[in-house]
């Protein structure tokens, strides 16, 4: 296939590194984010690999104490900070955001490349802690572990999450002005889908989270480093302090990963349905009523910690709340599908799997928000589990999903479809044997952060770490066909889908500047009808 | 040569639009810092409620006569530099100049008084950093300590911000001087001068918080 | 790896739920049953909804497609649906609560036991002065309180059969309360991450009838109680100096501090609990008394929490005016 037989697109023309390490193109920014978020997935897999294998047995006989330590605390900053937060929104927003709202390029191209190269940077440098043996505090760093007793890189690990929460920062603040002021004529608030919304609600979260996280961390490095600590008791500080401050950011981060997830399905679900989404404007106050109660919740991380009850009772109170939005959300989704015409492609087997895996997580989050039960819960395999399936059952999901309904209009190539609804049922029935009997190791009081344990919880273990290998071949299945597609996958149509959405008037891949000529909108969203 | 028509970059479509951005983005982007001083007042104030007398005290040994100077200086320096925003719009170069030299040295001057308070602190060994001597007189050292910990975490915060500012006026210097185009120096000085008044505000409230709640 | 200690497991079977070893427990486990059944049910109703929808409304099948519902219909459906669950959110959110607050209140209870943990041991004092290392005796039928610290770092002391867990702070007491019932062994669980040997500060609970656990008492009890081992902690560490002495330093009097309501020198009033009497020690300048100075030393970092708790009990002890009176110390309410 030669390439000058396809008009001039994004991709052609500037193969150069300087083509793409200087670009200030939102689409190729968001292709060298896929690639360094992809890297670090696999890094992040490979600790997970390491641990279950390790948990096979109840004695620690693969690694050391010192190292599985480090490998779990590796594990959750690599997966929280260097994968699923910047996710969906560095690589699928970053990519669709500008065309669905009719722009030719976000708002700030050169912030945009700025955050990619501190995120690259930032992650790598975290390596520098890795390679300088690990840090062993968990992703969490609680004082005063962090500061005053862990012989381990935290000072390291600590500044390249911060280093890194500028990318977020930034990122978050080219979404926000992109939606607010390049919206082409038409494209009002409430017809913008909900794609957009959910991203845009993310990066309010995003730019009024972080930097809690920054104080947090940089308070850590200066007690490390200059011995100049306000988490301190034998000063009178309160290591509860930390867990506050970690908590304001930590908790809303998690909603800077599911949002941009919602959004994806929202798009899926509707375009397979051939229906609009149920109850559009419910879904956008349940999105914003997210991204603001998810400020109000921190505390149910403290429930066993010795914050005060009362507390403890109102963030329990708000940690209820919470849900509802969410599962409005489930509700409508399901809706959606009402007097659909429903097309079982690959991003819609996805879309289906992020419903029930979601709905578990999420139900389990309210086991977690009843004081009482939480207690008993705490620090449990049941919470690791909960927090799993909303982040792979629902984010990841949803992100494979994405990159699946979106692949034609970011590549112009199709990609076989039998292998990607195999790859999907592989990932929804490998992550259900991998994460379901946790819930049950929890609830009979398996703790999290274990290197081994009583042989009694053996059964469990084994079985989870098998589902591993069926998770693993979920994963590894889209990386070989999805690339395989770029050079011999069938070339794709403008609107393959024959989807709604700005982004499919563009060709597939877009020009340059996204669109041959400027759109207008002058229909509601979603007007499968 | 000012260029007459501003032309507006290639992702916006008019000016309007790039104005509005820019603002936007501006705004967000102290809302972050907000949040970034947010959280370590928040600290703060649970412990001064917690211990109250002792941070008190603490606070009177600070130098409340430099503090007060460096608040005369850091509020002036918003009055110059409106002043230095003022004459660029009416396009007088030679004014604008003056009063954004006399930002810059305001600014200069501040954290040079900054740095003499804690070399003055150091003297007496109230800086409980890298396990120098710290001898306090007063009641509880360790948790005046404390109060100390927050005092240099929080001046030293603020002041990096300060010196960022610092540098981005000596740019503006720079850059007014050269006079290469008015409506791109509007902008700019706008968007230096938002940051400034925030580094501004924040001091108050340090200022407040650490020096003039004492015994 | 080899590593030092063996850990003391009970040799007992792993339970989805665990043996409910107190009335509370099994109270928490309705919670949970209430918890899967109306999870269970959502989730019935939403595989059934997508299967249904799912196979009805599949892409061959031939035919006009109906109408959608209509838009007021639709609002009713979801703030119904909001409304309901909300609802049956609230009725969870009000049993756990209630529960929460009699694990963790302020109930009364018919003896204390002291937890200290370290990294990586748990070290447990009894009333009467009998510690054990990793392992808590308990008489079954008696309501106990835990007072929980850490001599370091976050700890998290958990007794899955209790459906028991509170983290020990450094620098803070913790509290919960439990009535064992079902004599037996349990799992004991160092719940937060502690560093290196985190998963094997493990151990067991142990719960007895009321008279084996007398009966243990005496077996295991070694030294003095720890009222007696206060007061020569009391005396070792230079205390009765100033508080019991006739010196030339006046500091109050200690005999029945313990409840009292003390004026302090800024104007505020202070109940002397066990808190007040921990900070008087390692943070002496955090409540200084009415009409003394501030010259007492802090004993942070030289005294261990044990032996506060010991120092505790026997200030605890102390009868008003039990010591003689001529020494002119000792500020009356």
């Amino acid at each position: 296939m030669s390439a000058s037989a396809e008009p001039a697109h994004y991709l052609t023309g500037g193969w150069s590194l300087r083509g793409w390490l200087l670009t200030l193109d939102h689409k190729r920014i968001a292709w060298l984010y896929a690639i360094s978020i992809t890297g670090f997935f696999f890094l992040g897999g490979i600790a997970a690999l390491l641990i279950r294998l390790e948990l096979l047995t109840p004695a620690g006989d693969l690694l050391s104490s010192e190292a599985y330590n480090r490998l779990f605390s590796l594990h959750g900053i690599v997966m929280v900070w260097f994968f699923l937060i910047p996710s969906i929104p560095a690589t699928l927003g970053n990519f669709l955001l500008p065309m669905m709202v009719g722009a030719r390029d976000m708002a700030f191209p050169r912030l945009n490349l700025l955050s990619w190269y501190i995120y690259t940077l930032g992650g790598l440098f975290t390596m520098v802690a890795v390679i300088a043996g690990g840090v062993d505090t968990g992703w969490t760093f609680y004082t005063p572990y962090s500061t005053l007793f862990a012989n381990s890189a935290v000072l390291a690990a600590a500044t390249g999450v911060f280093v890194v929460g500028f990318s977020s920062i930034l990122t978050g603040i080219n979404f926000i002005v992109t939606t607010h002021t390049m919206r082409v004529p038409g494209q009002t608030w409430l017809r913008l889908p909900l794609f957009v919304w959910a991203n845009y609600a993310t990066a309010l979260i995003m730019v009024l989270a972080t930097p809690v996280l920054s104080i947090t961390l940089l308070l850590i490095a200066l007690e490390r480093t200059l011995g100049i600590g306000i988490f301190d008791p034998a000063l009178g500080g309160d290591p509860l302090l930390f867990q506050h401050l970690f908590w304001f950011y930590s908790h809303p981060a998690v909603y800077i990963m599911i949002l941009p997830a919602m959004g994806v399905i929202s798009e899926i679900i509707a375009c397979f349905s051939r229906n609009p989404v149920f109850g559009y404007t419910g879904m956008v106050l349940s999105i914003m009523a997210i991204a603001l109660f998810g400020f109000l919740v921190w505390g149910h991380h403290m429930f066993v910690s010795g914050q005060s009850l009362y507390a403890g009772i109102l963030f329990s109170l708000f940690s209820f709340l919470v849900a509802v939005p969410s599962a409005i959300k489930t509700l409508n989704w399901t809706a959606t599908m009402f007097r659909g015409r429903i097309v079982y492609t690959a991003p819609m087997i996805y879309a289906l799997s992020f419903l029930g895996l979601f709905v578990i997580g999420g139900l389990t989050g309210v086991f977690l928000a009843s004081l009482a039960v939480d207690v008993h819960l705490h620090d449990t395999y049941f919470v690791t589990a909960h927090f799993h399936y909303i982040m792979v059952g629902g984010a990841v999901t949803a992100y494979l999903g994405g990159l699946h309904f979106w692949w034609p209009k970011l590549t112009g190539r199709l990609y076989p479809a039998l292998w990607s609804k195999v790859a999907a049922l592989a990932l929804f029935i490998g992550f259900n044997l991998t994460f379901y009997p946790q819930f049950l190791l929890g609830y009979g009081g398996m703790p999290r952060r274990y290197h081994e344990y009583p042989e009694a919880f053996e059964l469990l273990h084994v079985m989870s770490t098998l589902g591993t290998g069926v998770l693993a071949i979920g994963y590894l299945m889209p990386l070989v066909y999805l690339a395989w597609s770029l050079r011999y996958g069938e070339r794709a149509p403008a609107n393959p889908w024959h989807a709604k959405g700005l982004e499919w008037l563009a060709p597939s891949p877009p020009p340059v500047d996204n669109f041959v000529t400027t759109p207008t909108v002058t229909e509601a969203p979603y007007a499968y009808r | 040569m000012p260029t007459d028509e501003p032309v507006p970059a290639e992702q916006f479509d008019d000016m309007a639009q790039q104005r509005r951005s820019i603002h936007l983005g501006m705004w967000a982007f102290l809302a972050t810092e907000l949040l970034l001083f947010g959280g370590l007042f928040a600290g703060f104030t649970v412990y001064r409620v917690q211990h109250g007398a002792v941070f008190a005290e603490a606070a009177t040994h600070l130098d409340l006569t430099l503090g007060s100077i460096n608040t005369a200086l850091l509020l002036t320096s918003g009055l110059t530099l409106f002043a230095a925003e003022q004459a660029i719009t009416d396009r007088h170069r030679g004014t604008g100049l003056l009063f954004l030299l006399a930002t810059t040295l305001l600014g200069a001057v501040f954290l040079g008084i900054k740095g003499y308070e804690w070399y003055a602190e150091a003297s007496h060994n109230l800086v409980p950093v890298l396990g120098w001597p710290f001898h306090y007189e007063g009641q509880s050292p360790a948790i005046a300590e404390l109060f100390f910990n927050f005092y240099f975490i929080m001046t030293g915060l603020h002041a990096a911000h300060m010196l960022m500012g610092v540098i981005a006026l000596g740019a503006m210097v720079f850059l007014v001087g050269r006079w290469r185009d008015a409506h791109k120096l509007d902008r700019q000085i706008r968007m230096v001068g938002l940051y400034w008044a925030f580094v501004d505000v924040v001091w108050i409230f340090v200022f407040t918080s650490l020096y003039l709640l004492r015994a | 790896m080899t590593e030092a200690s063996a850990v003391n497991d009970p040799g007992i079977a792993f339970r989805t739920i665990p043996t409910a070893v107190s009335d509370y427990a099994g109270e928490v486990d309705k919670l949970y049953y209430a918890l899967l059944g109306l999870s269970g049910l959502l989730i019935v109703i939403l595989v059934a909804l997508v299967v249904i929808f799912g196979w009805r409304y599949r892409e061959d099948r031939s035919g006009e497609r109906l109408p959608l519902l209509g838009k007021r219909t639709g609002h009713y459906v979801e703030i119904g649906f909001a409304v309901l669950l909300a609802l049956l959110f609230l009725g969870i959110f009000a049993w756990g609560s209630q529960l929460y607050l009699a694990l963790y209140g302020e109930s009364r209870a018919d003896m204390t036991i002291n937890v200290v943990g370290k990294q990586w041991m748990w070290k447990i004092q009894h009333p009467d002065g009998t510690r054990e290392i990793n392992t808590l005796h308990v008489p079954a039928g008696e309501t106990i309180r835990l007072r929980i610290i850490s001599q370091d770092v976050i700890h998290s002391f958990s007794l899955p059969g209790l459906r028991l867990k509170r983290d020990a702070v450094p620098g803070q007491y913790t509290s919960a309360v439990f009535t064992p019932e079902k004599v037996g062994e349990y799992r004991l669980f160092c719940a937060e991450y502690c560093g290196t040997s985190h998963s094997r500060m493990r151990g067991k609970l142990v719960v007895l009838s009321s008279a084996d656990y007398q009966a243990w008492l005496t077996r295991n009890g070694q030294g003095p109680g720890p009222v007696a081992a206060g007061r020569q902690l009391f005396e070792s560490y230079g205390c009765s100096g100033c508080h019991q002495g006739k010196a030339s330093v006046r500091a109050p009097g200690l005999d029945g501090v313990y409840g009292r309501t003390v004026p302090l020198a800024d104007g505020r009033t202070v109940k002397a609990d066990e808190a007040y009497l921990r900070d008087s020690i390692m943070l002496p300048q955090k409540h200084v008394v009415a009409g003394y100075a501030p010259i007492m030393p802090s004993f942070s970092g030289q005294i261990g929490e044990g032996e506060i708790l010991q120092i505790v009990a026997y200030l605890k002890s102390l009868e008003p005016g039990e010591w003689q009176t001529d020494n002119s110390t000792g500020a009356r309410p």
